[in-house]
């Protein structure tokens, strides 16, 4: 069954397209996630999907409800993480759940029980009558999934839930991530720019940039589109290298980035004496060479033209600005 | 109304009474500094004489501090939206299935709610510092004034919070247009005729002057230009106006 389902759906910013005509659908139970670099159209497709903004053109429904029309029925349907905090730090863990129930209309015996349920969840009851003010990092977030989980949605959505936290700290929100889904049977839908986070979570991922989904698999599929094996060498002519390893036809894909050539092949280490002899016969020199298995990093090259962290430096900063600018995230 | 939105309302009003309860800070300084204002002003300009003034100048000038303490604590209030906004709790209430007016109203009954209690402490003390109530009904009036007074400042602030994005414009707003207003208020010393004309005509198109007026009429008695339920009905009409368009612009604001 389809948790979320899009067709087409667009929005656009006075003429910049932030996200542009896609189209998928989540089915119950799973974890989806969306990969790509900041900037590419993960939050602004969250936030249609959460009722807080407007599409310009196309159409979505969570649980069979249109976004744009149920809103109030998506609403009551979906939990939601805010890529920022948006806890409110002068109540305490208790209260923030307490609250959020009240407004999503349960009822007293309801609320008291399910914020059991949710704390221990989330390994908070002990702290669950301090300050918000006073909690670590991880503690708020995992406040921000209980509390998400509350009204028992059917979908939750997570936006760049580990973004900000210490390697530790992460791993522990992954498998509380992976608790819930299986324990309560939550649909997720979650978007990173994380490899290592998609790769641990996610059943289905979707890669997005400049606001297109470029391709929707299962991790395993994404990873052999490129190859059972991934080769990446540096040598002293990678456009003369390239061209002549382009012709053979055991090479599934080749890609150029920085100074390196990055290929997909099956069966790697039979491969690189094939590559020396090439590389001889128009006397280019190899200067490094290395065979593992593909990553979603690879994957996203392969079907982006660059890496993920390309990207990075400029868009970090575009974000330093923006939130300058009163956190007006796309 | 669904019963969902009462508990929207009834969650917004009690999250401001918990806030304003731990913020000790803040209730001490917002009670402590119309007290200076009482205290030193009114020790102060007690030995000076205003043309036609009747009575001490503390029974006149105990209205305008009552007056301020509810204006400055209600526009936090209102303003405080930036708060949320910039903290990404308002989002949280947003995405929630409940409508953008039992937002407004539950946060402008929690602004009204703890501008009052700052308002009546203020009353008391002054009660205590020898003014006097002029009659019941005077009082009443005195307490219906100070409910649209807050209901009018929360909406001021809501219009600010929702077209600002930080708190740089909140300060120059409370700058240069809240505390000239409040000059002009006759909060300090009466809009008299010997006033320049001009300096007299922004004092009668300024919402605060009828607040105060209204106050000072309905609970001293005295030195009042218009008769208290006049005032009432200008503010009654400028609350109406503030907080429609508060609720309007907030209803409109993107997060």
């Amino acid at each position: 069954m389809e948790i979320i389902k899009t067709e087409q759906l667009t929005k656009k910013f006075n003429g910049f397209t932030a996200v542009d005509h896609i189209s998928f659908s989540v089915n119950k139970g799973e974890i989806f996630g969306f990969l790509g670099p900041n900037g590419a159209g993960k939050t602004t497709t969250i936030k249609m999907l959460t009722t807080l903004l407007y599409p310009t053109d196309g159409k979505a429904t969570i649980s069979g409800y249109d976004i744009t029309k149920k809103r109030d029925d998506v609403r009551q349907n979906i939990g939601i993480v805010f890529q920022d905090p948006a806890l409110d730090t002068e109540l305490t863990g208790l209260e923030n759940l307490d609250f959020h129930a009240r407004m999503y209309g349960l009822d007293k015996e309801k609320r008291k029980s399910r914020v059991n349920e949710v704390l221990t969840l989330v390994d908070l009851q002990e702290k669950k009558n301090d300050l918000v003010k006073n909690y670590s990092g991880g503690m708020k977030r995992r406040l921000e999934i209980a509390r998400g989980l509350m009204h028992y949605p059917t979908v939750l959505f997570l936006d760049e839930p580990t973004l900000g936290l210490d390697a530790q700290t992460r791993r522990a929100i992954w498998d509380y991530i992976k608790k819930m889904n299986k324990d309560e049977h939550t649909t997720i839908f979650l978007t990173t720019h994380y490899m290592d986070e998609a790769d641990y979570l996610c059943d289905r991922v979707g890669i997005i940039d400049h606001g297109k989904i470029l391709v929707i698999d299962t991790i395993d599929h994404l990873k052999s589109s490129v190859g059972n094996d991934v080769i990446t060498l540096s040598c002293s002519n990678l456009v003369a290298l390239r061209a002549k390893l382009q012709q053979e036809k055991w090479i599934k894909s080749t890609k150029e980035h920085d100074s390196f050539l990055t290929l997909g092949v099956q069966k790697g280490e039979e491969k690189i004496p094939r590559i020396f002899d090439i590389a001889n016969t128009i006397d280019v020199r190899i200067q490094s060479i290395n065979v593992r298995k593909p990553t979603l990093d690879d994957v996203f090259l392969y079907y982006t033209g660059r890496t993920i962290r390309d990207q990075e430096p400029e868009n970090l900063l575009q974000k330093g600005t923006r939130r300058l600018h009163g956190r007006r995230d796309l | 109304m669904k019963f969902v939105e009462l508990q929207a309302i009834y969650v917004m009003w009690l999250r401001q009474m918990k806030r304003f309860g731990r913020a000790k800070s803040r209730i001490v300084a917002s009670i402590i500094q119309p007290l200076f204002f009482l205290f030193i002003l009114g020790s102060g300009f007690n030995i000076a004489s205003f043309a036609g003034l009747e009575g001490e100048y503390i029974h006149f000038l105990a209205p305008g501090i009552i007056a301020m303490a509810i204006t400055l604590s209600s526009m936090f209030t209102g303003v405080s939206v930036l708060w949320d906004k910039q903290f990404g709790f308002l989002q949280e209430v947003l995405v929630a299935p409940i409508s953008r007016l039992s937002i407004i109203i539950g946060r402008t009954l929690g602004g009204a709610t703890t501008a009052l209690f700052q308002g009546l402490i203020i009353l008391v003390i002054s009660l205590a510092l020898g003014v006097t109530i002029s009659s019941i009904g005077g009082l009443i009036i005195t307490l219906i004034t100070m409910v649209l007074l807050s209901f009018t400042a929360v909406g001021f602030g809501l219009i600010f919070a929702s077209k600002m994005n930080d708190f740089q414009g909140f300060q120059v707003i409370m700058t240069l247009l809240i505390m000239p207003l409040f000059f002009l208020s006759s909060a300090f010393f009466p809009i008299s005729e010997s006033l320049p004309s001009w300096l007299k005509a922004i004092a009668y198109v300024n919402p605060l002057f009828y607040m105060v007026d209204g106050l000072r009429g309905s609970l001293t008695g005295m030195n009042n230009v218009f008769p208290p339920l006049v005032d009432l009905a200008i503010i009654f009409f400028f609350c109406v106006v503030m907080m429609g368009l508060g609720s309007y612009f907030f209803s409109k604001s993107e997060v």
